[in-house]
C-alpha cells in the first residue's frame, strides 16, 4: 500500500515561500508526475515527502500515517536522483545491497535481492564492477535497482533521465513505465520535460510558482486545460495564444488553439504567408504570419509542399478552440463564433 | 592541440627545476654532509663539500650523550596523537559545516584560520600556568592536547575543502536507504573522503612532528620529542656544528622518509579539488 496524501503542505526557505499549500492525493499504485517549469517547486514537493526537507506547515500521510516528521529511512520510500548518487567506492552488488544492509537483512536475503533484482534490470553481469566503470544507463538502472530491493511505499524519481542522451531517454522511460507495470507500487516523477511527463503518467500534476495549475490525465489536460499556463505548458509545439480583435470575435480576452488543428484550405478565414518551414518527414511545422492575428504555429502533414514566402489559407477547427477569460481561467460553453 | 616545446626551452626548463630543487634542498644537504665532518672541518672557513674525512664519531657522541630512542618515541606519540585526536573531532565538524552549514559556518571557519595568525608566544605563559596547574607539564598527554588544538584549524580547513567536493545527493540518498547518522559518515562519506584523509593525516603528522615553539617549552625531560633533543645541540657559541647536524640529520630522517614514500599522496591531497 502506497497511498501518499499531502493537505496544506508549505515550504519557506528564509522568507521565500516555495510551496505554497499544496493538497494533493496520490492514490495506491498511481504514477504521478510532478512537471513545471524550473524553480516550479516541484523538486522540492518531492524532497519534502522523501523527506529531506522538513515542511514549513502541513501535513504528509503515506499509507494513511502522518509521516510529516518522521526522518525518510522511516517513510518506506525509496528515492532515484538525477545525478544517480551511487556510492562510488562500493561494486554494483554492495551499492544495491546497502538498503537491506542498513536495515540489517542476513547475508543470504541480501545476495537473493539483488540478484533478483539484477535479473530484472540486466545488471547481472555488472554486479562486480565499480559505478565508474558503467554507462549512463546502467548507473541508472543501479540506483532503480537500489530502491527496489527496498520493496518501498512508493518510488521517488528526481529527474532521472535529464542526464541520459536522446535515445537512451527514451529507452529508459519505457523501462520505467514497464517496471511500474510490473510493481504496481506508487511513483511519483519529477521532470520539467513534458514529454515525458505525457508518455509516463496516469497523471500528471502541474506545478508554477508554488502551486498546483491542474491535476489530470494527460489527455484531460491536453484537451481541457484549466488556463494559459497549462495551455502554453502542455502540448509540443505550444498553443497559439490570440488576443486582440479576432479573440473578441469568440467572445474572449484570449484565444487558443493548438497548432495542430489549424487546417490548410483553400477558403479558410485567415490569410498569410509563410514564415519558418520545417520539413520533419512525418510533420511540417510551418511560421505563419496571418493578417490580422499575428504569428501562428501550425502542425500540418508531411508532404506539403510549401516553402518560406508562399501564401496560405488557414482554417482553425472550431470545436478545438479554447477559450481564456481575462484572468487566464479557461471558459465554459460554446464560443459565440464557432 | 598541445603546444609545441622546442627541445632547447625543455631542456632550460628542466635545467632551471632542478637548479630550483637543489637551492631548496641544500640546507638540508649541508647538514647532512656536516654531520660526517669532524667539529674542526665543520666550522672551517674553506669548507669542502665532499673530499673530507668522513667520520661516524658524531653520530656515536651524540647517541652516548643522549636516548635518541626516547625522544624519537615521543615524537611517534605526540605527532600521531595528536593527529588521530584532531581527526577524531574535525571528520564530525568538517561534516557539518560541509553538508548543513549555518548562517555563521563561514564565520566560524574563518575565525579558526584566524587564531594560527595569533603569535604562540602570546598564549605561552597562560598556557604553561594551565598546564602546570593541571600537571600536564612535561607529559605526552598534556602535549597531545596542545598540538590538536593547534593544528585542528588546519585539519578542519582541509577535510572541509574534501567534504565539499562529494556530492550531497549522495549522503542523501544514504540517508534514504536508511542510514543512520553514524553509518552515513562511516560507511559512506569516510570511504569516499579517505584519500583526502590521508593527506590531512600525513600533513598534521609532519607538522606536528616539526612542531618546536609548543614542545620546548612545554616539556623538560620525559615528554621531550626530537625537536628538543635538536635545540640540546645548538649553542649560542656554535661549537658543536657537526653533532648538531648528526642530532638534525637523525631527527629529520623519519618524517623524510615518510615523506618521500607518501609523496604521491601528499602531492594530490594538496592539490585536491583544484581541478575537477
Amino acid at each position: 500500500m502506497g497511498e501518499i496524501v499531502l493537505s496544506e503542505v508549505r515550504k519557506s526557505f528564509g522568507g521565500m515561500s516555495i510551496i505554497q499549500g499544496i493538497d494533493l492525493v496520490i492514490p495506491d499504485g498511481e504514477f504521478v508526475v510532478f512537471v513545471g517549469p524550473s524553480g516550479c517547486g516541484k523538486s522540492t514537493l518531492l524532497r519534502l515527502i522523501a523527506g529531506l526537507e522538513d515542511t514549513t506547515s502541513g501535513i504528509i500521510s503515506i499509507d494513511g500515517k502522518d509521516a510529516t516528521k518522521l526522518p525518510p529511512a522511516r517513510r518506506g520510500l525509496a528515492m532515484v536522483f538525477q545525478s544517480y548518487a551511487l556510492y562510488p567506492h562500493m561494486s554494483v552488488r554492495k551499492n544495491i545491497a546497502f538498503p537491506l544492509r542498513m536495515a540489517g537483512a542476513s547475508a543470504e536475503e541480501q545476495e537473493r535481492k539483488v540478484q533478483a533484482a539484477a535479473k530484472v534490470l540486466n545488471l547481472t553481469p555488472y554486479l562486480d564492477r565499480k559505478p565508474s566503470q558503467l554507462s549512463g544507463g546502467q548507473r541508472q538502472r543501479v540506483a532503480i535497482g537500489r530502491a527496489i530491493v527496498r520493496e518501498p511505499a512508493a518510488f521517488l524519481f528526481d529527474e532521472p533521465l535529464s542526464n541520459l542522451d536522446a535515445a537512451l531517454r527514451v529507452s529508459m522511460r519505457q523501462e520505467i513505465s514497464e517496471l511500474h507495470q510490473t510493481l504496481k507500487t506508487t511513483m511519483i516523477y519529477v521532470t520539467h520535460d513534458q514529454v515525458e511527463a505525457m508518455t509516463m503518467a496516469d497523471r500528471i500534476v502541474v506545478l508554477n510558482a508554488g502551486r498546483i495549475e491542474q491535476v489530470g490525465s494527460p489527455l484531460e489536460l491536453y484537451r481541457s486545460p484549466a488556463n494559459l499556463f497549462v495551455a502554453g505548458f502542455i502540448g509540443s509545439p505550444k498553443m497559439n495564444l490570440i488576443e486582440g480583435a479576432e479573440a473578441a470575435k469568440h467572445g474572449a480576452p484570449t484565444l487558443g488553439i493548438r497548432p495542430e488543428h489549424i487546417d490548410l484550405t483553400e477558403d479558410g478565414p485567415w490569410t498569410g504567408t509563410v514564415g519558418l518551414c520545417e520539413h520533419l518527414g512525418s510533420d511540417t511545422f510551418l511560421k505563419v504570419e496571418v493578417e490580422g492575428v499575428g504569428q501562428i504555429n501550425v502542425r500540418v502533414g508531411g508532404d506539403v509542399p510549401l516553402r518560406h514566402g508562399a501564401r496560405v489559407r488557414l482554417a482553425p477547427q472550431p470545436d478545438k478552440l479554447h477559450r481564456f477569460d481575462a484572468a487566464g481561467k479557461a471558459m465554459g460553453g460554446a464560443a459565440p463564433g464557432a | 592541440m598541445a603546444r609545441e616545446v622546442s627541445k632547447g626551452r625543455k631542456a632550460a626548463v628542466t635545467l632551471l627545476a632542478w637548479g630550483v630543487a637543489l637551492l631548496i634542498f641544500f640546507p638540508i644537504l649541508w647538514t647532512f654532509l656536516t654531520s660526517f665532518k669532524t667539529e674542526g672541518e665543520a666550522i672551517n672557513s674553506h669548507p669542502s663539500f665532499l673530499f673530507f674525512d668522513w667520520t661516524l664519531e658524531n653520530y656515536e657522541t651524540v647517541n652516548q650523550r643522549s636516548d635518541y630512542l626516547a625522544h624519537f618515541w615521543n615524537s611517534v606519540v605526540i605527532s600521531l596523537g595528536s593527529t588521530l585526536l584532531g581527526l577524531i573531532i574535525a571528520v564530525p565538524a568538517a561534516w557539518s559545516m560541509a553538508f548543513v552549514p549555518g548562517k555563521r559556518t563561514k564565520d566560524l571557519l574563518m575565525w579558526m584560520l584566524s587564531t594560527k595568525m595569533l603569535p604562540a608566544v602570546g598564549v605561552l605563559v597562560p598556557l604553561y600556568l594551565l598546564a602546570r596547574d593541571t600537571g600536564l607539564l612535561d607529559t605526552k598527554t598534556g602535549l597531545v592536547i596542545v598540538l590538536t588544538m593547534v593544528n585542528l584549524p588546519i585539519i578542519v580547513w582541509m577535510l572541509y575543502t574534501y567534504f565539499k567536493e562529494i556530492p550531497g545527493e549522495i549522503l542523501e540518498a544514504a540517508r534514504m536507504d536508511g542510514a543512520t547518522l553514524s553509518s552515513e559518515i562511516l560507511y559512506v562519506l569516510t570511504p569516499m573522503a579517505v584519500p583526502g584523509i590521508a593527506s590531512t593525516l600525513l600533513l598534521n603528522v609532519i607538522l606536528a612532528w616539526n612542531e618546536s615553539f609548543w614542545t620546548l617549552n612545554l616539556t623538560a625531560a620525559s615528554a621531550a620529542p626530537l625537536t628538543a633533543f635538536i635545540a640540546s645541540y645548538s649553542s649560542p657559541e656554535g661549537l658543536f656544528y657537526a653533532k648538531l647536524s648528526a642530532a638534525s640529520t637523525m631527527a629529520i630522517a623519519p618524517i623524510m622518509i615518510l615523506g618521500w614514500f607518501s609523496q604521491k599522496q601528499l602531492v594530490r591531497g594538496l592539490t585536491f579539488g583544484a581541478v575537477k
